[in-house]
């Protein structure tokens, strides 16, 4: 072939980009996507956005709405500083779980980037998202948008009717419960359409209107009902609060006795916020994982069949790598295990032993070692774990041995550190749990739960934290939290310390002290 | 085929309300950081733009996150190269893993932000608790410009407007019937043709008809001016009072001992709330600093503030530098000269004669505005706060101060007394114009 007839079929040529090229560009990727690794996304809108609307993004969670906030503005200065000062570059693009799936793309980026940034967000993660059970099942891709828009509207209409400080303070205390404000274990319920979400507001403003004061002036009870002592009044006031409680924010925008309407659909949107953001926490090395292979192979493949010069893919090359780039521990750039390194090897690993297994291999994965069938494993492995799953399923000897990693001891009151595994033959299986472990949101999270109330006596708001390790929590923030729990809850709120294991109790502390 | 949006033209600042949000959150330690900078930085450089570092308190937001100091804990890491199992690490100082991402706080301290201009004066106004009146009324002196305002039929012949007083002429002259010089011309040639001919009766007497005509015509345009002085007209200017755009500031301040750090503090907060107020109202605004003793100098700021003299105290000789450097360098008509005076009241006991005739005589005509503030202990604050008994300038200024409505005079032990010595500075030019 000679090199005209080789131009004329590449993608693309020089550093420039139009709409024109890059809907070539997505459509020739697409095609090959499905061809190659059976891919199956939503549809894509690409959107080029600047620096500064980047930095925008970034401050507001990602999110192309939000209801706004001062601490979205705090972010916003940090982002834009570490950026101003070189410290930190911006991300080439953002994608978006929702459906059609919403990439954002950098303009100063060349052509060559937008390519790989097509394949990595519009076709990688876009995949992920789209198969991924903890997505599918938990999330609302096709809603996001219309929820986030129904929630920035909602809130600054509470703005306007109570006050930017009113609406404020909630949001505050909610913020700091985002992290105790999802279901890990039981299925959330569905978020609501739109049509029901109307329904709601009609059935707020109904209630607001017939709301009459008459009926707070009447005398109180003359039987006084005296608290429920006995084990069995306890465990039936338990069950009819669907108690111990793990999601804070739920139980209190349903049980609070001092919230107004309002202020529980705000609770409600953080929270429902929260819970479409926890998959995206509890999948980050397979996400990006996932992404980064769908790019390198499709790149790669693209190249291959000389539809890309060398010298955008030699850029193309270079971004990849400094993407997945992980230094070793003891190196001053290191911050972490890099998600986008460790996903891709892992990955790459399940290539290799589907189709050149080693004797070790087909010990350690012998229902997928030689079989060859590499891109079904993928795809099962895609739709079906998490990273901490994931890793204790996939970790290979082999990887271990080239990330020559190993596992430190690290008790708060030793003076050192002790190296507790290491890459051998004893060390592989602990040190793929403890990895497995690291990843394990529900495991690594403070474990707080909602465990008594006394909605009779004086209100007194039980939680209790589980101390797994002897992992206490943090003193000053410890309190500062609580404080938020009682401005939703409006009554004494104390939390217990019990340890996980003995059961014995370590602490208590209210919030009357803090 | 994906949908494309190019968003780059969407309006930007989309994060503005929320930046405007934190700065309130963070309004408490802003100011104090704005404080500082005032404290630190050259009066003209108040009102700009301030680089502050990121604020911490109220803007936490806590989330129940494990302490580090507690508990057992493993963590994998790679790039193990020499490590075996039960090897011990020494513990790098307190605070867990030094390999591990630093926490938030310590990056966050050398975060700064810069602050606009107006954040700058919004933060550090309502410091000093100011009203919205700020939003500037100074008194001005006006000087007058000329501005064009339509035609005059008299005025100087400088000012004729031509084209005007041409079509005025021309009008009148097409009304007037004014012959043309073309009808003139056309006759001339017919008396000429017809002379050139042999001459009979006939010819003869229709030249002499039209040389009658030629004749009346010439007549009419001697009557019929070409321009007369009722087509004149001129360019009409009226006086439009045009506001002065460039004022003065004198500083003036007893630096002798008895002036310490924060006397020095007090009155330097004072002056840098004249001069934020003036360069608001001002294009152009100077500063002169005048410090004395016994002697008065023109100094440069830094000097003004961080050095002292020794010497007794002659306040008269800061008056007569003011008035010197007044009549060399700031002509009353062309600046509005503002003067603030800092001082603790001691004074020699005659020369306070002397600086009321020097203010009433000579210095209160030609200012805008005088204030002077006498720096006291706020121990001694309660004491004198209301009476007229004081120091002997105090005494001698309570003469001048009924006498000119543009002089204030205020004793401040603290930073919020500043403020109200300018109130009457601002509240006087709503009422002037009531009354015009």
């Amino acid at each position: 072939m000679g090199t005209p007839a080789r131009k004329s079929e590449l993608l693309f040529s020089g550093a420039d980009w139009d709409f024109k090229k890059l809907s070539r560009v997505y459509d020739e990727i697409e095609a090959l996507g499905m061809e190659e690794l059976r891919l199956d996304v939503y549809p894509v809108q690409m959107e080029v956005i600047s620096s500064e609307q980047m930095l925008d993004a970034y401050s507001s969670v990602g999110m192309p709405l939000m209801y706004q906030h001062w601490s979205f503005g705090k972010h916003f200065l940090y982002n834009e500083l570490l950026y101003r000062k070189g410290r930190r570059g911006l991300a080439y693009e953002l994608v978006i779980n929702s459906n059609p799936c919403i990439v954002y793309l950098m303009e100063e980026n060349t052509m060559a980037l937008q390519a790989l940034v097509t394949a990595h967000a519009a076709l990688g993660h876009n995949h992920f998202f789209k198969n991924n059970h903890l997505f599918r099942q938990w999330t609302d891709a096709g809603g996001i948008l219309s929820y986030l828009n129904f929630a920035k509207s909602y809130i600054s209409r509470c703005e306007e009717q109570h006050g930017v400080a009113a609406v404020e303070a909630i949001l505050d205390s909610a913020h700091a419960l985002m992290d105790q404000g999802v279901f890990r274990y039981h299925r959330p319920p569905k978020p609501s359409g739109e049509q029901q979400r109307e329904e709601l507001r009609e059935r707020l403003e109904y209630e607001e209107r017939s709301y009459n004061d008459l009926w707070r002036t009447l005398p109180p009870s003359q039987e006084d009902d005296k608290t429920e002592t006995s084990e069995d009044g306890v465990s039936e006031r338990k069950k009819s609060l669907h108690l111990p409680e793990e999601n804070l924010l739920y139980f209190l925008e349903k049980t609070s006795l001092v919230l107004e309407p309002w202020q529980r659909e705000i609770v409600r949107i953080v929270r429902v916020i929260a819970q479409y953001f926890y998959p995206q926490r509890q999948t980050q090395v397979m996400n990006e994982g996932c992404a980064t292979f769908v790019h390198y192979t499709l790149m790669n493949t693209l190249f291959d069949r000389g539809r890309i010069s060398e010298g955008a893919m030699l850029e193309i090359l270079r971004n990849h790598s400094n993407v997945i780039f992980q230094p070793s521990f003891d190196d001053p750039r290191f911050s972490g295990i890099n998600p986008y390194a460790l996903g891709l090897d892992m990955m790459q690993d399940i290539q290799r032993i589907s189709t050149e297994p080693t004797a070790e291999d087909r010990d350690w994965f012998p229902d997928i070692a030689g079989r060859g069938d590499w891109l079904e494993t993928l795809l099962d492995a895609w739709a079906n774990h998490r990273d901490e799953s994931f890793i204790r399923q996939y970790l290979s000897p082999t990887l271990i041995r080239k990330w020559r990693f190993f596992v430190l001891g690290d008790g708060a009151d030793q003076p050192h550190y002790e190296v507790a595994s290491i890459h051998n033959e004893r060390g592989y299986n602990r040190i793929r749990a403890a990895l497995a472990q690291s990843y394990d949101l529900g495991a690594s999270r403070p474990d707080i739960q909602v465990v008594d109330v006394a909605l009779l006596g004086d209100r007194h708001l039980r939680l209790q934290h589980k101390v797994k390790n002897g992992i206490m929590l943090d003193n000053e923030s410890r309190d500062a939290t609580l404080r938020h729990i009682r401005n939703l809850w409006g009554y004494e709120v104390s939390l217990v310390a019990i340890d996980a294991e003995t059961g014995a109790t370590l602490s208590e502390r209210w919030t009357k002290d803090c | 085929m994906p949908i494309f949006i190019d968003r780059r033209l969407n309006p930007k600042d989309k994060s503005l309300g929320n930046r405007q949000r934190f700065l309130k959150r963070a309004r408490e330690e802003l100011k104090r950081s704005i404080r500082d900078k005032v404290r630190e930085g050259r009066i003209a450089e108040v009102g700009r733009e301030h680089a502050v570092p990121m604020p911490h308190k109220d803007t936490s937001e806590p989330v129940f996150s494990d302490a580090g100091n507690s508990g057992r804990r493993q963590h994998v890491l790679p790039g193990n190269r020499t490590y075996i199992s039960g090897d011990l690490i020494p513990k790098p100082g307190r605070g867990g893993m030094g390999s591990s991402a630093p926490g938030n706080k310590e990056s966050e301290d050398d975060f700064r932000f810069v602050l606009s201009r107006e954040e700058v004066l919004d933060l550090f106004f309502e410091d000093l608790e100011l009203p919205d009146l700020v939003k500037l009324n100074l008194k001005q002196i006006l000087t007058f410009k000329p501005k064009r305002a339509g035609f005059a039929s008299s005025g100087s012949p400088t000012n004729i407007n031509v084209g005007r007083t041409m079509r005025n002429s021309h009008g009148r002259r097409i009304a007037l019937r004014r012959p043309k010089q073309a009808q003139l011309d056309a006759i001339a040639m017919q008396i000429a043709m017809l002379e050139a001919q042999p001459p009979d009766t006939a010819r003869r007497e229709r030249i002499a008809a039209l040389r009658e005509e030629f004749d009346r015509l010439e007549r009419r345009r001697r009557r019929v001016a070409y321009v007369d002085p009722v087509d004149i007209r001129f360019n009409r200017f009226d006086p439009q009072p045009q506001p002065n755009a460039s004022a003065v500031m004198f500083c003036l301040m007893d630096v002798s001992g008895s002036m310490g750090e924060r006397e020095k503090d007090l009155a330097k907060r004072f002056f840098v709330l004249l001069h934020l107020f003036l360069t608001r109202r001002y294009e152009r605004t100077d500063i002169v600093f005048i410090r004395h003793t016994h002697e008065a100098q023109e100094v440069d700021e830094q000097t003004f503030f961080y050095h002292t003299q020794s010497g007794g105290t002659v306040v008269s000789t800061a008056l007569e530098e003011m008035h010197r450097i007044i009549k060399q360098r700031y002509p009353a008509t062309e600046w509005n000269i503002y003067a603030a005076q800092a001082s603790d009241g001691d004074n020699f006991a005659t020369d306070s004669e002397r600086c009321i005739e020097l203010l009433g005589g000579k210095l209160m005509r030609l200012c805008q505005y005088f204030a002077y503030v006498e720096i006291i202990d706020e121990r001694e604050s309660h004491i004198f706060g209301s009476t007229e008994n004081g120091t002997s300038l105090w005494r001698a200024y309570s003469t001048v101060d009924g006498k000119w409505p543009n002089f204030q005079m205020k004793r401040i032990a603290a930073p919020s007394d500043i403020y109200p010595v300018f109130r009457e500075l601002f509240a006087r030019q709503p009422a002037l114009r009531k009354s015009a």
